[in-house]
């Protein structure tokens, strides 16, 4: 899409653009240059010499149990943190869309925790989760006889990282589906209403099917936030432990890089993750694209 | 609505409260907890109704902050975050008029190459690209200054999409009008495309403002001097100072002052927030 009109001038619009560009070629495009090359390198432990090694850090990665494991990991926690926020998400959106009380106070309750930092979400549920004074813990082993320890139990470490990470992206999933169900036209809703078609039906085969762009959307949205925002919710809880367990593969890239000091596994790891999230925006901009079009 | 079901209207506000009570249970804890004395978390169950000590506590936190994780008074980290913040949100905004302006306005070589070059860095969180990108900072002198907590974070391909797709909506009559005047480009930004762009800019404020506020790993990585510690990422050395120490109350005040700012920009914004956050993720 083009202006017809626009204005003429030598150099301005150069100026004008050199300080985005500046900072880009900076801070992005370089440092995502360098990564591309340390990844070929091997470097030895004081970083005196460095040898090209073609893609040997690459096939190390994926011949380290370690590595493959935090995929899986990655994986599972990725798709439970976007089923579990967008399920509940919807669940509220639809609630919200149908209320005629209170609307806009059960919204302003709903959107607040978009505010809050994810590591700070990640303190808050270590906090009620913690294994000798947490209360979620307590009410888990006073009702269900759980023993709730997620600094030995893996498993538990790991849904505890979920829970936080679901709660933090609740409301972003909740503003979007509500926008997406109130855009919806209110005549085919009716229609079907005289129809005799009841609220259950109407929704499973009017109002679901009418959101699945706001739904796809969010569910590249969401993958993305899981495998790369939540960062800081590892980092600043479990610290990828107990045993790995948690450690995801953007916490990977951290801990081989800046604990591990072997840079060019984790520059080989930043190459993955990169063409990762390439293939994730790729995904997203054709359905851009395609939603434009109607 | 199109019926009346007293069932399922019934149903419908007990799923909101439900959710509701799920999205502030946490911070209700955190709440209560900070108002408490050490001891009283030391054992379970905690307390779920406020103690006697939150001004006490919030006065400790914010003069002198916690001896055990280093004692940085927490008003010096509030007001750090409060510099990054800003500093990140009007930079981007800034920037990305002006490139914005650039590309939409302009016909020049190599157009479509800068366009491009914005639009990768969609595509890179800081997060996958860390070591080489601390090295550029480090090779820079930008440790430890607020430059390298700030610049880096300010090349936004979002805001610059934003900005580009909006000015692609203001009718080309405007321009027209603008030259037969003879307006010159810089007379046209400053008094025709940036008045028209205010609710944007202010939506898009208070969505990167929430953004900077809440940057963890950057930080983390710039400093290691304490008084550029940033609050969200200062929180973290309290929970890693372990179990001996009982601390808590003092982690959770820290919770709570640092979602505060963020929070109440929402709230007290909401419309705007709600179209900033729409729009700008289209």
């Amino acid at each position: 899409m083009q202006k017809r009109v626009v204005f003429r001038h030598r150099w301005l619009p150069y100026l004008l653009l050199a300080p985005q560009i500046a900072v880009t070629l900076i801070f992005f495009i370089w440092p995502a240059y360098q990564a591309l090359e340390t990844s070929f390198f091997l470097e030895d432990v004081f970083g005196f010499n460095r040898t090209f090694v073609w893609f040997e850090n690459f096939t190390a990665l994926f011949s380290d149990g370690s590595y493959l494991r935090s995929f899986w990991t990655t994986l599972i926690f990725g798709l439970s943190v976007t089923l579990l926020s967008m399920s509940t998400a919807l669940a509220l959106a639809v609630a919200a869309n149908r209320v005629l009380r209170g609307k806009m106070s059960y919204r302003t309750f709903l959107i607040w925790p978009y505010a809050v930092a994810p590591a700070l979400a990640g303190v808050l549920w270590f906090f009620m989760m913690n294994p000798s004074l947490g209360i979620v813990a307590y009410m888990l082993e006073s009702t269900f006889g759980v023993d709730w320890n997620h600094y030995v139990n893996g498993r538990q470490a790991l849904l505890m990282v979920i829970v936080a990470a679901a709660w933090k992206q609740i409301s972003y999933n909740f503003l979007f589906f509500l926008a997406g169900l109130q855009s919806m036209p209110k005549s085919l809703i009716e229609a079907a209403a005289i129809d005799g078609a009841s609220p259950a039906r109407r929704f499973w085969t009017i109002c679901f099917p009418l959101l699945s762009p706001t739904t796809f959307f969010l569910l590249v949205v969401n993958l993305v936030y899981a495998f790369f925002d939540t960062f800081a919710i590892i980092h600043a809880t479990t610290s990828g432990g107990p045993a790995d367990a948690t450690a995801i593969l953007v916490y990977k890239v951290y801990s081989t890089g800046f604990v591990g000091q072997d840079y060019g596994s984790s520059a080989a790891q930043s190459v993955i993750l990169m063409a990762l999230v390439i293939a994730m925006t790729v995904v997203q901009f054709r359905f851009v694209e395609r939603k434009v079009q109607y | 609505m199109v019926e009346n079901r007293p069932l399922a209207t019934v149903t419908t506000h007990v799923v909101l409260i439900l959710g509701i009570v799920f999205l502030c249970f946490p911070v209700w804890v955190a709440l209560v907890a900070s108002t408490h004395p050490g001891e009283a978390l030391a054992r379970s169950p905690i307390p779920l109704w406020f103690g006697t000590q939150a001004v006490e506590n919030y006065t400790q936190l914010l003069t002198a902050g916690v001896p055990a994780a280093g004692g940085v008074p927490l008003a010096t980290m509030m007001f750090n975050s409060l510099i990054m913040a800003l500093g990140i949100t009007l930079g981007k905004i800034a920037i990305s008029l002006l490139s914005a302006f650039a590309i939409v306005y302009f016909r020049f070589p190599l157009r479509m190459l800068f366009f491009w070059l914005i639009f990768i860095t969609l595509m890179l969180p800081v997060e996958v690209r860390i070591l080489p990108t601390y090295d550029v900072i480090a090779s820079l002198g930008m440790l430890n200054s607020y430059f390298g907590l700030i610049i880096p974070l300010i090349a936004s391909a979002t805001a610059t999409f934003l900005f580009r797709q909006f000015f692609l909506t203001i009718p080309d009559e405007l321009v027209e009008a603008a030259r037969m005047d003879r307006a010159g480009p810089i007379r046209f930004f400053w008094d025709i495309l940036l008045p028209l762009s205010r609710t944007n800019i202010a939506a898009l404020f208070i969505i990167l403002f929430i953004y900077g506020w809440n940057q963890y790993l950057w930080p983390l990585l710039i400093t290691t001097d304490q008084d550029l510690y940033t609050i969200v990422m200062g929180i973290q050395r309290m929970v890693n100072v372990g179990e001996g120490i009982p601390i808590w109350h003092y982690t959770m005040g820290t919770a709570i002052l640092a979602m505060i700012p963020p929070v109440l920009v929402v709230l007290a914004m909401q419309r705007l927030f709600v179209k900033g956050l729409v729009e700008s993720e289209k």
